[in-house]
């Protein structure tokens, strides 16, 4: 490792940081005396700027990583590069909708904020070294806790960053713990070292009790049931624009680094070379350990669809439903990462992991296509639930009574979006849903997969139930109060274009699903 | 062509969302010359296609990974169902012209569903009809919970949430038939080469045909449809009966009954006297038909006796299906076009042509109104309309309902017997109502106020008259020279029954 290595490797979010410290300069220097909305507006736009610097220091990257004593630390390239994309675009499109917004006086420290948090969550994606992942996650986890703190007029959001970072904090206890057993199993942080040397050594129960406590770490970030209790209370207190960058950056980030701990360090297969034999031992304990893995994942994304779905037809927030139905997502996603072919035992384990590669690269694609698609269409419902709620005060769904005589055009993106999250087709959401099942089944088609894909999907049918609530609010029911309501044009316009990204992708999916799988 | 109803229908309804409020003239005519516009296209489909196979229409890669085209073809069957959805249309504005709140909404998530119920019939890539399928359930939602009348909210929900529950079964049974044939294509024509293995198609087929035949109102699933056709405006209502109800069938004998043949072989074993699927739904069917037409005996709203009268005639349809011979399947298809114009004619001059000057739907106070007098042209409509739905020869739905009479004896002469007493009860309770609707002598009760009989009922309007003769001479055409559409079924139900859509 030389240190223009590490250079060459971490420039996006180098890229990230320098702009959060130019936002803080120009904002706290050059711009003291300066009206609010102006402050804003500039302090969001340098941030933008920041994410498109990003991206394209992404575009320039070339090579697989950085490599430490022949061990990957840190990976860019492939479906990293298409994590850390979606991460920038999210983080630009949720800085657009702070533009306009007067929660807070302290302009640049939001941005500075988002931005450090948008690294976390680049670092996160790309780590492949345990201290590299807890740091990155961290620098996550700091900055989500003092962004939903950032509505200082609310009790609400000091009350949910309290509980969020108690919960924070005792799940980076429990990520820590499971760490450290690892280590200890293996003498590596690195998780190519730990995969092999574990596959060598052959398992030991130890090594379930880590993986118990990782899912508790990780199953957190995610919010997963019976890990999800401090989201219904962030996404309600938070500032509509900071629950939509947590919703929506912070899952993808999470969710990728799920994706590269089960697929790097757990699922048979990860980086494995030698001798023939050494190959067909090694393969045969990985997937000797496997299962029961895997079936930890699926318990836990079986009840966080039904959890999810069932809690969401109670709420009467808005806020609380999307959280709820954020939960059931979650859920949906785990089992594209879960599921894998079952080895029997018979045979050549090494023939048998050739004929798996090809589906696990479609599901890691088809579970990234759900990820970026479902984070556009919750960062469009925040930001109309951060319009009505500017408007009346309330995310209750009463305060969407009658919104399309109130805003016509806002009226129809909710329509849009919250058909998207439903599933309905040829909106983007059902393609995310129909791609994540197709592929769990392209993988593994037996018994246990296909009930979940069917309980998935009658989950889906209960999911229409609680987004048509509020649909029906919005265009059927009287409304109480006609004014109108205004959103800040810079919002309106980003809502409209997430809402025709939700159309055109739907309609024409081949666009993303063959740009992710170009990777 | 025939793609163009789909584009222009929603194309029709993007720019009536656009419209600005207020212009409701405009919203309706333009409307109208969208629907007349795709009925002169499906007609000349129609026409173009006689005597032909399968015409492919489009077919380019849609999600090339997936092996998803956009494909659209038209046999004979789906060019007689497209040309029901042409009339059905056309009808539907017609008898909305007097929605006067957020016309142009209406009509916009009208003519969506419009476009989403061709999209079903023309689709030949399930997914692609799959797609279609779902689309139309979110405008049907709207239309009811929005114009609609008894107990809409209600009424709305539960229509969405039955046809999405019973979508979800198609897509998890469309899920395991893209997996088994080896995830490479959806297209029907690939899907019924597979050959999938019969233990499969043993548990695919309930799915799937289960999954449609719930929106096609089979019995114990129909609930929804009288709920939904009742709280409907008229037009919903028409289009929910006509054709929405014959998506559910469609399917249920395009994808369920083409795509896993095998679902309807013997098990090998009886369970109470039943020994196959093909028992089992063709009871359920015949359960329908008597249910239908004795829970219509007993109802006091008139347009409820039209509702349970839709669940009673869908019973025929899949109980044609079930018979699996050419002439009750031709029946079962030709039953769908005549249910769709006569339920129609019914919903029309119940929900449009009487509730809209009375008032009342109530039997029970319709008998003090002296209707055939006061609206003589709603009485004799009435009479026609009502003998054509009991099956009475001239009218399209004799044909329909003796050939898949015949087809049910062929099989198994029991259910052509129990669904005679459907027909039975049919004629009691179309005369039960004509009788108290329109011809009974009651003298008013002093309940009722004076006023509403003394005041002179509206007259009846120009598009009333246009969409009741046009519905009335389409089911005499089809009744008089019923070989117009039986050309085209005949020949596609043949190839469908020979080996799925090979």
């Amino acid at each position: 490792m030389n240190y223009a290595d590490l250079f060459r490797v971490t420039m996006p979010e180098t890229a990230l940081e320098m702009a959060a410290l130019v936002v803080l300069i120009v904002d706290l220097g050059l711009l003291r005396k300066t009206a609010l909305g102006v402050r804003v507006t500039v302090a969001a736009l340098l941030g933008v700027a920041g994410c498109g610097a990003a991206l394209w220091c992404i575009s320039l990257q070339t090579g697989f990583g950085l490599y430490v004593d022949g061990a990957l630390v840190l990976a860019n390239g492939g479906v990293v590069a298409v994590a850390q994309a979606g991460i920038l675009v999210l983080t630009a499109l949720t800085l657009m909708l702070f533009i306009g917004a007067d929660f807070t006086r302290h302009a640049a420290e939001y941005v500075a904020v988002v931005l450090m948090a948008a690294t976390g969550g680049l670092l996160v994606t790309s780590a492949r070294d345990l201290l590299v992942i807890f740091v990155g996650l961290e620098l996550l986890s700091l900055g989500l806790y003092i962004l939903t703190a950032f509505g200082k007029k609310s009790g609400k959001s000091a009350e949910a960053a309290l509980k969020y970072y108690l919960f924070g904090g005792m799940s980076a206890a429990f990520l820590l713990f499971g760490f450290s057993y690892l280590y200890g199993l293996s003498g590596s942080t690195n998780l190519y070292w730990i995969q092999y040397n574990i596959a060598e050594t052959g398992t030991s129960p130890l090594f379930y009790v880590a993986w118990i406590l990782v899912v508790a770490g990780l199953g957190f970030k995610v919010a997963v049931v019976p890990f999800h209790l401090w989201a219904p209370d962030t996404y309600e207190g938070a500032p509509a624009q900071a629950a939509a960058f947590i919703a929506s950056v912070s899952k993808v980030a999470s969710f990728a680094l799920l994706l590269t701990i089960s697929r790097n360090l757990l699922m048979p297969g990860g980086p494995i070379s030698g001798q023939k034999d050494v190959v067909e031992h090694l393969l045969r304990n990985e997937y000797l350990a496997w299962q029961p893995l895997a079936a930890i994942l699926l318990i836990v994304a079986a009840a966080s669809m039904i959890v999810g779905n069932l809690a969401a037809l109670v709420q009467v927030s808005v806020r609380r439903l999307l959280a709820y139905s954020a939960i059931a997502h979650a859920g949906y996603i785990l089992l594209g990462i879960a599921t894998q072919r079952t080895y029997s035992g018979q045979g050549s384990t090494f023939e048998f992991f050739l004929g798996t590669t090809g589906p696990a690269s479609l599901s890691t694609n088809a579970v990234f296509y759900y990820l970026l698609t479902y984070g556009l269409t919750i960062i469009g419902a925040f930001g109309v639930v951060a319009v009505v709620e500017h408007a009346t005060g309330s995310d209750r769904l009463d305060s969407f009574l009658g919104l399309h005589k109130r805003n016509p055009l806002l009226a129809a993106v909710l329509l849009l979006l919250f058909l998207s999250l439903a599933g309905i087709p040829p909106l983007v959401g059902f393609w995310a849903k129909f791609n994540l099942f197709a592929a769990v089944l392209s993988v593994n088609a037996g018994p246990v997969p296909f009930a979940l894909v069917a309980l998935a999907v009658a989950m889906s049918a209960v999911s229409l139930y609680y987004y048509l609530q509020v649909l029906k609010r919005v265009y059927v029911m009287p409304a109480i109060d006609e004014t109108p309501i205004k959103a800040h044009p810079v919002s309106m316009a980003v809502l409209l274009l997430i809402a025709a990204a939700v159309v055109v992708l739907g309609c024409f999916p081949a666009l993303l699903l063959g740009w992710i799988g170009s990777f | 062509m025939l793609a163009w109803t789909i584009y222009l229908s929603f194309a029709g309804a993007l720019l009536l969302a656009l419209l600005p409020n207020g212009r409701n003239a405009l919203a309706r005519w333009l409307a109208l010359a969208v629907a007349v516009a795709g009925l002169a296209l499906v007609v000349r489909g129609f026409a173009e296609g006689m005597g032909q196979g399968r015409i492919t229409i489009v077919d380019i890669p849609w999600v090339p990974s997936m092996g998803i085209h956009f494909m659209l073809a038209a046999d004979g069957i789906s060019r007689v169902l497209i040309l029901l959805t042409g009339l059905a249309a056309v009808a539907g504005v017609l008898f909305s012209w007097n929605i006067e709140l957020r016309t142009n909404e209406y009509f916009a998530f009208y003519l969506a569903l419009i476009g989403g119920v061709y999209g079903v019939f023309l689709s030949f890539d399930l997914f692609l009809l799959f797609v279609f399928y779902e689309i139309a359930i979110v405008p049907k939602y709207f239309l009811i919970a929005i114009w609609g009348s008894t107990r809409r909210e209600y009424a709305a929900m539960k229509l969405a949430i039955y046809s999405f529950a019973g979508s979800a079964m198609v897509l998890i049974g469309l899920l395991a038939a893209y997996t088994a044939a080896g995830s490479h294509s959806t297209g029907l024509v690939d899907l019924a080469r597979a050959n999938f293995p019969a233990s499969f198609q043993m548990w695919c087929f309930p799915l799937v045909f289960t999954g449609f035949a719930i929106l096609a109102g089979m019995w114990p699933f129909h609930t929804w449809a009288p709920t939904g056709h009742v709280g409907a405006p008229t037009a919903a209502s028409m289009l929910l009966a006509g054709v929405v109800m014959k998506l559910g069938a469609y399917g249920c004998l395009r994808v369920g009954i083409a795509l896993f043949p095998r679902g309807l072989d013997p098990w090998g074993f009886y369970f109470i006297g039943l020994g196959s699927w093909r028992d089992v739904f063709a009871l359920l069917a015949v359960i329908g038909i008597a249910y239908g037409a004795l829970v219509a005996m007993v109802q006091a709203d008139f347009k409820f006796v039209i509702g349970y009268s839709s669940v009673s005639h869908m019973g025929f349809v899949l109980l044609g299906l079930m018979t699996l011979n050419q002439i009750g399947v031709t029946g079962a298809v030709l039953q769908m076009f005549s249910h769709g114009i006569i339920a129609g004619l019914l919903f029309a001059i119940v929900g449009r042509i009487v509730y809209e000057r009375t008032h009342t739907r109530k039997l029970a106070e319709l008998e003090s109104m002296h209707l055939s007098k006061r609206l003589p042209f709603a009485a004799v409509a009435f009479v026609i309309a009502g003998y054509a739905s009991i099956g009475g020869p001239l009218f399209s739905g004799f044909w329909a309902e003796m050939q898949i009479l015949i087809g049910a004896w062929m099989v198994r002469p029991w259910w052509t017997m129990a669904a005679g007493v459907g027909i039975v009860v049919g004629v009691a309770y179309t005369w039960r109502a004509m009788q108290k609707a329109f011809f009974s002598d009651a003298v008013p009760s002093t309940h009722t106020l004076e006023t509403e009989h003394d005041h002179q009922l509206a007259a009846i309007t120009w598009p009333e008259v246009t969409g009741v003769v046009m519905l009335t001479g389409v089911s005499l055409l089809v009744g008089i020279w019923p070989r117009v559409l039986l050309d085209s079924i005949e020949p596609a139900v043949k190839t469908l029954l020979a080996g799925g859509v090979r």
